[in-house]
Parts: C-alpha cells; structure tokens; sequence
C-alpha cells in the first residue's frame, strides 16, 4: 500500500531539508575569505598534482560490472526476504543453491585474478 | 482526503522527475548530467510505490539508480580528455534530438487517446512483494534458479571480454 510509505516520504523530505538546512547555515553564519590555498583541492594534506577531474584507469571498470552482477543478486533476496518467515527452510535451501551457483562465479572471478590490481 | 495526498505526492514525483529530465539532457557537465539522471530515476522509484509496486520499486533503486548509473558515471569518469578545454562541452545534435522527441511524443499521445483503457473495478490489495516471493520460491523454482546460472555467464562473459585487451 502507498500509505505506508507515508513515513519513507517523512524520512526522506526530512532529509532533504536537513541537508538544505546545514547548507544554508553554513552559508550564514561561516565567514567567507577565500585564498589560493583554501581553494586548493584536499588530498590528504598534501599538495596536489594535477586537476581532480582526470580519466581514471580503466581497470575500475571491471569492479563496477562485478559489482552490477552481484547487484542483481540482491534483487532477488528482497522478495526472498520478504517470504522467508512464512516458507522456512524450504526456502533458505533454495537461496543456499541460489547463491552458491553464484559463489561459483567469485570463484571464478578471484581464480582468473581479475580482483588483482596488475 | 488520501486520494489528494496521493495526487500531490504524484505531482512532486511528475515535476521531479520532468525537472531533472531536463537537466539532465541541457547540463554542460556530463557528470552532471549523470547526477541528475539518478535523481530521475530514483523519482520514478517513487511512483512506483504510488502503483502499490514496491517491488518494481525496488529493483528500480536497485538496477537503475544503483547499477545503471555507476557504470554510467564510471564510463564518463574513464573517457579519456572529457574535461578538456578542446573539446566542446554541448550538445551538437539539438535539432535531431528535438524531432526524434516530438515524434515519439506524438506518436505516444496519439496511442493513449485511441486506446480503450480496461479500469479494474478494484485496487491491488495488500503487499505485491510477498505473492511474487512465494511464486518464485514455489511455482517458479527453477526459473529462479536458472537466474543465477544466467548472472553467472554474464560474469565470466564481462571477465573473457575485458581481459583479453
């Protein structure tokens, strides 16, 4: 039913607000004197090299596909999760299969080494 | 009474989700313009939850906001020269991109209003999730898992294809 996520919408306009509210804050009260070295990029105190926007390795991309897979994984333990209360251990085998072929895949994944940065 | 809320929370929903649709394809900044497309997608999340399909719902937050968009915004983060002064930061194909809409706009408000919308006389009726958990758990075992077989393949496939470069 909509109306019981009456509170998500409460927590999450309140969140919002929050958020705007700090900024705003922020923007009142904090004095504003920039210079050079404020405006710098922070990179752990030390002084940076180059400009933040720069092409990152392309190797990251591996890990964000990685990722997406197991992300679809988690869309079926939702529902999973929802009914597994009411079907027991009949379910919970179920999953056990369920994640287990995929476990295989991390196997794979973790033999092939390609969660090794080369 | 609920009937308005849900009407007004429908039109936020709308009006963020057409406000940052424009954002999205106007904005100078790709990365930006990625930003924005998440705020799109995650507003349809919500009128998702307004059709009682909290499932549907998650998987939008899951797959679209979640996955969706961080190979989008790896993808940008991985081009080469994005932020470059050389390269023009807009958009070149304005007035293709203008008629490709109109047309589909025309064509998709042309297929509304011929359409006879069947109306069920009543609503869904309680939590959507738990009748497709127990259909997949019970009736539809081994569709489910088959899945894991099919993210599997796409695993290895995504690992063969990156790793011969």
């Amino acid at each position: 039913m909509p109306s019981d996520y009456a509170y998500v919408g409460l927590f999450l306009l309140f969140g919002v607000l929050f958020v705007l509210f700090v900024f705003i804050l922020s923007r009142l009260i904090a004095p504003y004197k920039p210079n050079p070295v404020k405006k710098e990029n922070y990179e752990c105190g030390e002084v940076p090299i180059g400009q933040g926007w720069i092409q990152f390795n392309v190797r990251y991309y591996l890990y964000a596909i990685i990722f997406v897979i197991f992300d679809v994984e988690v869309v079926f333990l939702f529902p999973w999760a929802v009914v597994y209360r009411s079907l027991g251990f009949f379910a919970f085998i179920e999953m056990l299969i369920f994640i287990a072929i995929l476990l295989f895949g991390l196997i794979y994944v973790w033999k092939k080494g390609a969660l090794k940065w080369v | 009474m609920e009937n308005g809320i849900l009407a007004l929370v429908f039109y936020i929903f709308s009006g963020i989700i057409v406000g940052s649709g424009i954002m999205v394809v106007t904005l100078k900044n790709i990365f930006h313009s990625a930003l924005f497309l998440v705020l799109c997608l995650f507003s349809v999340a919500g009128i998702y939850i307004l059709l009682s399909a909290e499932f549907v719902a998650a998987v939008q937050v899951l797959i679209y906001v979640g996955a969706i968009t961080v190979l989008m915004i790896f993808a940008i983060m991985l081009t080469a020269q994005l932020y470059s002064t050389s390269v023009r930061q807009s958009n070149e194909q304005v007035i293709p991109g203008i008629i490709i809409v109109v047309t589909l706009l025309v064509v998709t408000l042309v297929a509304l209003s011929r359409t006879s919308w069947r109306v069920v006389s009543q609503g869904i009726e309680g939590q959507t999730t738990i009748s497709i958990g127990k259909a997949l758990l019970t009736t539809y075992v081994l569709p489910f898992e088959v899945v894991s077989l099919v993210l599997i393949a796409a695993l290895i496939g995504a690992i063969i294809i990156a790793r011969k470069e």
